[in-house]
């Protein structure tokens, strides 16, 4: 689903984000993306969707590579996956469901299927009766749950969450990544990243860790290698 | 895109001043090239009517032989331009003369008018270049004495004509420049007031076509107003006119579609050439 080989990013003015990572996500997988501030995690996310390209190495994701983009590829694979942020990213001006249905609109899904569409995808977060409230009008943890059901709208193969419970207390992040368990469960690959170790620990799924731009581990590949999962670097 | 034709009437609402000054400029634009193209319009009407009465006349040197005469006639007549050399007598001169200044005719005497060859040019070789250089060739026989032609007027409508279109021209290319401009800015609002939106659009996946269209729907329908308020700006300028100072003709109805047809072009232009440039920027 997701293959980095040997990635490096760039900035002018920040210097290099990520040095020469590679690592591979399998269809259907749940991996955590971690480490601390500034170590490259969205660098990787904003990659990963085409919001940036290295400056060397391959990106691969869903089919598409980083190397040989073509006219209309970005926005072909963007509708192949679904992004969700910190800051939720909803419309404030629009209800929760012109909100999912603008998704539906400007990607051109008929007129007569949106509705329905959005009426089922506000069942699944569990947002049903709050089809016609504002983004304002809900808590934290709702409002993510509009933005999953946004992200979702298209159908995605794959969920790209950038620390979708940073904004959220206890609470609502359990709820909020019961969610994403649950998507996942029904086959959607899912890469998140998160500052919330103990998240990370209670959940025993497949964790990368970033530091200054280098992938430190990959619980994954520590696993294949009989490595004990304690030990936490290179 | 039902999603685009909403979002560009949106735009109307949101900077409604910068959306009235594009309409504006674009109409400008047009009004100019649609006045100084009803001026040319006309000029060219009435040259047309001139043209066909254009005529070189060589008047035949005292002692010219009639052969020399018919020779040379003949050799005219071969010209690519000429249509017709017809040999006017003396006699014929006064004639037409008399005929031309009715009750003052008594003052000619006979032999007082000159032979001449008159001759005709072919359609299309009308204009005063062609005229002039068909007389200087004809200034070169041994029989002309002296050669006339196109009363100086002609070429006065004919400046006159070049001068409104160029006019008109440069008028128009300053609006619609200026108009670019104003839709520039206009867009650039338009883009920054949904830039939120935008980016959305990008994360799930709308094309870039799907992105820019309700730019250039707003452009083309700002366009198209702009030249249905030139064509009333216009109209209403000739009505004046044909009222109060000469008859004149209009456009037809081709071009006047055209012209609205070129506001709404401009204006798609306009949204065009920016809606790119600060798409990028968000
Ligand atoms: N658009 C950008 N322009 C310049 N530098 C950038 C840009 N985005 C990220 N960086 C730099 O790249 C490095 C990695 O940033 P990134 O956002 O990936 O970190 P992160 O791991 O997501 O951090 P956080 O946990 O705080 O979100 C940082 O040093 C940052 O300054
Ligand atoms: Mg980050």
């Amino acid at each position: 689903m997701i293959r980095f080989t040997r990635v490096t990013k760039e900035f002018p003015r920040t210097g290099v984000a990520l040095r020469e990572v590679s690592f591979h996500v399998a269809r259907g997988e749940f991996v955590f993306l971690t480490g601390p501030s500034g170590a490259g995690k969205s660098t990787i996310l904003k990659l990963c969707y085409l919001d940036a390209r290295p400056d060397a190495g391959e990106v691969r994701v869903a089919g598409t590579s980083s190397v040989a983009i073509r006219g209309n590829d970005v926005p072909k694979l963007r509708r192949k996956l679904g992004v969700i942020f910190q800051n939720f990213r909803l419309l404030e001006d629009r209800t929760v469901e012109a909100n999912i249905g603008f998704a539906l609109e400007v990607t051109g899904a008929p007129a007569d299927s949106i509705a329905p569409k959005v009426a089922r995808l506000l069942t699944q977060v569990g947002l049903a009766s709050k089809a016609t409230a504002f983004p304002s009008e809900l808590s934290g943890g709702e409002q993510q749950r509009v933005a999953i059901a946004r992200a979702l709208a298209n159908d995605p193969v794959l969920v790209i969450a950038d620390e979708p419970t940073g904004n959220l207390d206890e609470r609502a992040t359990r709820g909020v990544f019961q969610l994403l368990r649950d998507i996942n469960a029904a086959g959607t690959t899912i890469v998140m990243a998160t500052h919330d170790l103990d998240l990370v620990k209670r959940a025993n799924c497949r964790t990368l860790e970033l530091n200054h731009g280098s992938l430190v581990f990959d619980s994954g590949a520590a696993m294949l290698a009989g490595a004990p999962l304690a030990e936490g670097s290179t | 895109m039902s999603l685009a034709t909403r979002e560009a009437f949106n735009g109307f609402r949101r900077s409604p001043v910068l959306s009235v000054l594009s309409i504006m400029t674009i109409a400008f634009s047009l009004y100019a090239f649609g006045l100084f193209g009803l001026v040319a319009l006309n000029i060219r009407a009435a040259l047309a009517q001139v043209e066909d009465r254009v005529e070189i006349r060589a008047f035949v040197a005292d002692g010219t032989t009639a052969e020399a005469t018919s020779t040379a006639a003949g050799d005219i007549g071969a010209f690519p331009e000429v249509q017709s050399v017809t040999f006017v007598t003396s006699e014929e001169a006064l004639e037409r003369a008399r005929k031309d200044l009715g009750e003052f005719s008594d003052v000619f005497e006979a032999g007082i008018l000159p032979a001449s060859l008159d001759v005709q040019l072919k359609p299309g070789f009308r204009d005063p270049a062609t005229v002039k250089a068909v007389a200087d060739r004809l200034k070169t026989y041994d029989f002309a004495d002296d050669v006339r032609y196109g009363e100086e007027w002609v070429q006065k409508l004919y400046r006159i004509r070049n001068i409104a279109t160029l006019a008109g021209i440069v008028l128009g290319l300053a609006f619609a420049g200026v108009a670019v401009i104003i839709i520039g800015s206009t867009i650039r609002m338009a883009v920054l007031a949904r830039a939120r939106e935008i980016a959305i659009m990008r994360l799930v996946g709308a094309t870039d076509g799907f992105i820019r269209s309700p730019f250039l729907i707003d452009g083309a329908v700002k366009g198209t107003l702009g030249g249905v308020l030139a064509l009333a700006l216009t109209w209403v300028s000739f009505s004046l006119i044909t009222r109060f100072v000469i008859t004149a003709q209009f456009f037809d109805v081709r071009l006047v579609i055209a012209g609205v047809a070129a506001g709404a072009v401009l204006g798609f232009i306009g949204s065009a050439l920016s809606v790119s440039r600060h798409l990028r920027n968000v």
